[in-house]
């Protein structure tokens, strides 16, 4: 390990060059020659009947090329997991992101105009917006057809005996939380490009986190639109953010390929900030019940929880963010016995999907809430709890994960030494210090039939590698890492590896960047690609040396014999030899990793992951009891990371994801009222700037993950998982006041303080 | 109706028609096409369009193409020297990790620069409120506000 060269090291991202000089070619900085540009119509309404749309005028604005209504959709197409989405709706709009006519013009002002023109008379129906409300019965259907608002998706986990185990309990604890809905604020807003050639063939520029999948959503489409034996190249432009917004397909692409097909012109689409806002798809607000208890050594005896979770009028791959929830309800800490249900209610909101975390953050908000309340029940310092519970390597968990490396209670020492645990906890003088765990997938996560993904790998005359790979680079730093791999494996220096990532026609298949898995699955795909392309250097270069190709090695480019280190041949010499013999070869090679995992039985066990990132995040936070302000004096955030490719873009993750979860925790909020958003800008809806950083420490704990790819695991989203139960509990610490509903705003605080004066003796809380 | 404007961009000489109503975003991106700076709100709010005009950074999504005659605007395009060499602060962003998906990569250095311009060595709350007006959703700001110190009080950049 020591010797490493690459691996390990603080190496500037690959792309940084490109992005600081303002190179980086971005959706909004394409044009493509003849290219239109597309505007979309939403709803007014959050529920109405479309009586009358008249497009007429539009169509006759100089300029514009095509005016697209529901009518213009073939074959009733819909999408999204439940393919209950039509890109252009017909008769009935159901929430105020819903699509109703689409136009494509020369410019983009004249596609805003054209929208103006569109005359829609609409009968405004009652609406549904609260998902306990859409529950009850003979609640009206937001989709007749499915005849409950109930999503047909029996989220339902049970290990153990709840029952006997709850009476058996020397404590227990019950209470509700709830969390609302926020957004993925990319500051790059959405967009595409569409174009199709003469043998309608369809190029897609794109700032997908999921080529692969979007190519199968967009085949099926052009299926659907009659266009069975076309093509399908996606581009990726550099994605201006992704966090799971752009884990899906959208209206909008499917609607600019339509505009595309009609007009025989590229159609480009961009999302203005507030469409950005209020038509792509926040993460679900959820209401927790939670019930959890322990023996009286404080040993976790059960854990027990419910959620409702508002899915929005459609259907998204968000709904399936209950089987990641599972993940912290069933295996967070040693807990023998866990029932889990969870709700996804139709509403007239709108629909949701994934984000950061994929449903974690709400479940470990109530999870990790909760535990410092049994805590006090029983008794117990909240950190001597945790550590008395806290997960282990070689543990199988009720839902059957392995655990194998598992850092937690290094991760818990690290917390507790770092904030001064010992001195600070349980003075409740307005200083407070709390904690939080998380668990998450680090080893991939097979929610589909396959979580595999590709590499393929070419080397030039001068030694020069490209590297093909089906991981997306959206920031958070896949290329670099997948490249500081090959080189490390190959010998070579960091600059010699060209990385390939956002062509479908060029890339292999990959699953998409989601669930934290691209340096453990891309890079166990890259370093197979990587072991295969050294062996044939090698076999080539003892051929040419007369040297046993076991004592061979590479460094810096250079072949050396191991036993004489005299002996050596440069990689670009091998390479040429290979190319100008007669009858001479090439050297490339292909490795599809996927990892050995498992897809969830029928009662949701399994082994999720191959391996499971763990952290623990620590706050100290001082609240002034006068206006309820939260100030954060110190943040620590310990991630158990396997082994840290390169310390200093995981340190990023860990910053970016911590003030994602201080947002979380304390400010963010979109507030809907009556399916309307009220706070769909950057004025409204507080985004954390600089000026909210407060001192944070990220540490990185190294625990060796055998399966990683150099011994890592993954870290994209657990950096946030944990940060909100940290802040209320060290909240509850300084004043004594729980505040069960995020974000934890000062008014909030004051109120809870203001409840809890008259009987000061008591805690309260909201 | 299209009116004549003549500024320097990026120390070079610019004589341009320009529609009055539109900013100077418009015309660095959409006709100049220096697409290095980047629109991320329209309003003002979010600072990934600020360029720097006669010394001050500005959001150029708001700022009217008329004021901007006879004056001195840089973009992201103008930092590095001629040789090719990145500006320090351009080095520093990269060394430090202070980059991820890049978005607001050119605002937050133009919003750098024009601090460092004017303050040599700013303190660390001074660089907070210097950028606070540009929004990052990647980092966490932690290793923006690192790179912007190394560059600090090595003199006029």
């Amino acid at each position: 390990m020591s010797d490493w060269t690459t691996v390990g090291k603080k190496i500037a991202k690959k792309d940084a060059p490109l992005k600081v000089t303002g190179g980086a070619l971005y959706i909004q900085d394409l044009k493509i020659p003849g290219m239109l540009y597309g505007g979309i119509l939403y709803s007014r309404y959050a529920h109405a009947k479309i009586l009358k749309l008249d497009t007429a005028r539009a169509r006759r604005l100089p300029g514009v090329t095509a005016v697209i209504t529901a009518a213009d959709v073939p074959n009733n197409f819909r999408f999204g997991f439940m393919k209950d989405n039509p890109p252009l709706k017909a008769d009935r709009v159901r929430s105020t992101r819903d699509e109703i006519a689409a136009v494509a013009a020369t410019t983009p002002e004249i596609a805003a105009a054209a929208l103006e023109l569109i005359e829609v008379e609409y009968e405004e129906l009652p609406g549904i917006f609260d998902p306990l409300e859409a529950m009850q019965e003979g609640a009206p259907l937001v989709h007749e057809e499915m005849k409950s608002n109930i999503l047909k998706i029996p989220w339902k986990l049970v290990c153990g005996d709840v029952e006997t185990a709850k009476k058996e309990s020397a404590y227990v604890v019950s209470d509700t939380f709830t969390t609302p809905w926020v957004t993925h604020c990319c500051l790059g807003t959405s967009g595409c490009i569409a174009v199709f050639d003469a043998n309608t063939n369809l190029t897609m520029y794109s700032n997908t986190q999921i080529p692969s999948l979007a190519q199968n959503d967009y085949l099926d489409a052009l299926s659907a639109f009659g266009l069975k034996n076309s093509r399908v190249r996606i581009i990726q432009c550099a994605i201006g953010g992704g966090f799971g917004s752009k884990l899906d397909t959208y209206a909008y692409e499917y609607i600019a390929i339509l505009l595309a097909r009609k007009t025989r012109k590229p159609v480009k689409f961009i999302f203005s900030r507030e469409e950005e806002f209020f038509a792509t798809s926040p993460r679900q607000c959820s209401i927790t019940t939670i019930s959890q208890g322990c023996d009286r050594e404080g040993h976790l005896t059960f854990r027990e929880m419910e959620m409702i979770l508002d899915n929005g009028a459609y259907t998204s791959w968000g709904a399936t963010t209950p089987s990641v929830m599972m993940m912290p309800i069933s295996s967070l800490y040693k807990v023998p016995n866990v029932r889990y249900v969870a709700h996804c209610v139709y509403t007239n909101n709108t629909y949701c999907q994934a984000m950061r975390g994929y449903g974690n953050p709400q479940a470990t908000f109530a999870i990790e809430s909760s535990l410092d309340q049994l805590a006090e029940k029983a008794g117990l310092d909240p950190y001597e709890l945790r550590l008395r519970n806290a997960n282990e390597p070689g543990e199988l968990t009720p839902q059957k994960f392995r655990v194998t490396s598992c850092g937690l209670k290094e991760c818990m020492a690290e917390v507790e030494q770092r904030l001064g645990w010992k001195e600070k906890q349980g003075k409740g003088n307005g200083r407070g210090v709390g904690m939080a765990s998380l668990i998450h997938v680090g080893g991939g996560a097979r929610v589909y039939k396959s979580d595999g993904c590709g590499t393929i790998i070419k080397m030039d005359d001068r030694g020069r590698v490209d590297v093909m790979t089906g991981a997306t680079e959206m920031g958070q730093g896949s290329e670099t890492v997948i490249a500081q791999i090959v080189a490390e494996t190959l010998g070579v220096n960091i600059d010699e590896i060209n990385i390939i990532n956002n062509d479908t026609d060029v890339c292999p298949w990959d699953v998409g960047a989601h669930a934290s898995r691209s340096t453990f699955v891309a890079g166990n795909s890259a370093l197979g690609a990587a072991l295969k392309i050294r062996k044939q250097v090698l076999e080539a270069a003892a051929l040419n040396m007369g040297e046993d190709q076991a004592a061979l090695d590479i460094k810096d480019g250079v072949v050396f014999s191991t036993q004489d280190k005299e002996k050596s041949m440069t990689l670009s010499k091998v390479l040429r030899k290979a190319h100008y013999t007669p009858g001479g070869s090439m050297f490339t090679a292909d490795y599809f990793y996927d990892p050995p995992n498992e897809n969830f039985d029928r009662e949701f066990k399994g082994n999720l992951s191959v391996a499971y990132a763990y952290g623990v995040h620590g706050a100290e936070v001082e609240v002034d009891r006068e206006t309820g302000q939260i100030r954060i004096l110190k943040y620590i955030a310990a991630h158990d990371v396997g082994r840290a490719i390169n310390p200093l873009l995981l340190e990023g993750q860990i910053y970016g994801g911590g003030l994602m979860g201080i947002g979380y925790a304390l400010g963010e909020k979109l507030i809907y009222e009556k399916g309307h958003l009220k706070n769909g800008n950057f004025l409204d809806y507080k985004l954390p700037t600089a000026k909210d950083v407060p001192p944070v420490e990220a540490v990185i704990v190294e625990t060796d993950e055998q399966a990683g790819p150099f011994g890592a695991k993954g870290i994209g989203e657990p950096g946030l998982v944990p940060t909100a139960p940290a802040i209320a509990n060290a909240i509850y610490d300084a004043v004594g006041v729980r505040i069960r509903d995020l974000p934890i705003t000062p008014e909030k605080v004051l109120r809870a303080l203001k409840e809890k004066a008259p009987a000061d003796a008591g805690r309260s809380g909201i | 109706m299209k009116q004549e404007i003549t500024f320097k961009i990026n120390g070079e000489a610019c004589r341009v028609e320009v529609d009055p109503t539109w900013t100077l975003l418009y015309l660095l991106r959409e006709v100049l096409e220096l697409t290095g700076t980047k629109e991320g709100c329209g309003y003002g709010e979010c600072g990934a369009c600020t360029v720097i005009v006669d010394g001050q950074a500005i959001n150029s999504c708001l700022y009217p193409i008329l004021e901007i005659e006879g004056r001195a605007v840089t973009t992201i395009e103008g930092l590095r020297k001629p040789d090719g060499e990145l500006h320090p602060l351009q080095q520093a962003f990269v060394n430090k990790g202070a980059v991820q998906c890049g978005f607001c990569t050119s605002g937050m250095i133009m919003s750098a620069k024009a601090l460092i311009d004017e303050n040599e060595k700013p303190t660390e709350e001074a660089i907070k409120e210097g950028i606070a007006g540009n929004l990052c959703r990647c980092t966490g700001y932690v290793q923006i506000v690192d790179a912007i110190k190394t560059v600090a009080g090595r003199g006029r950049t």
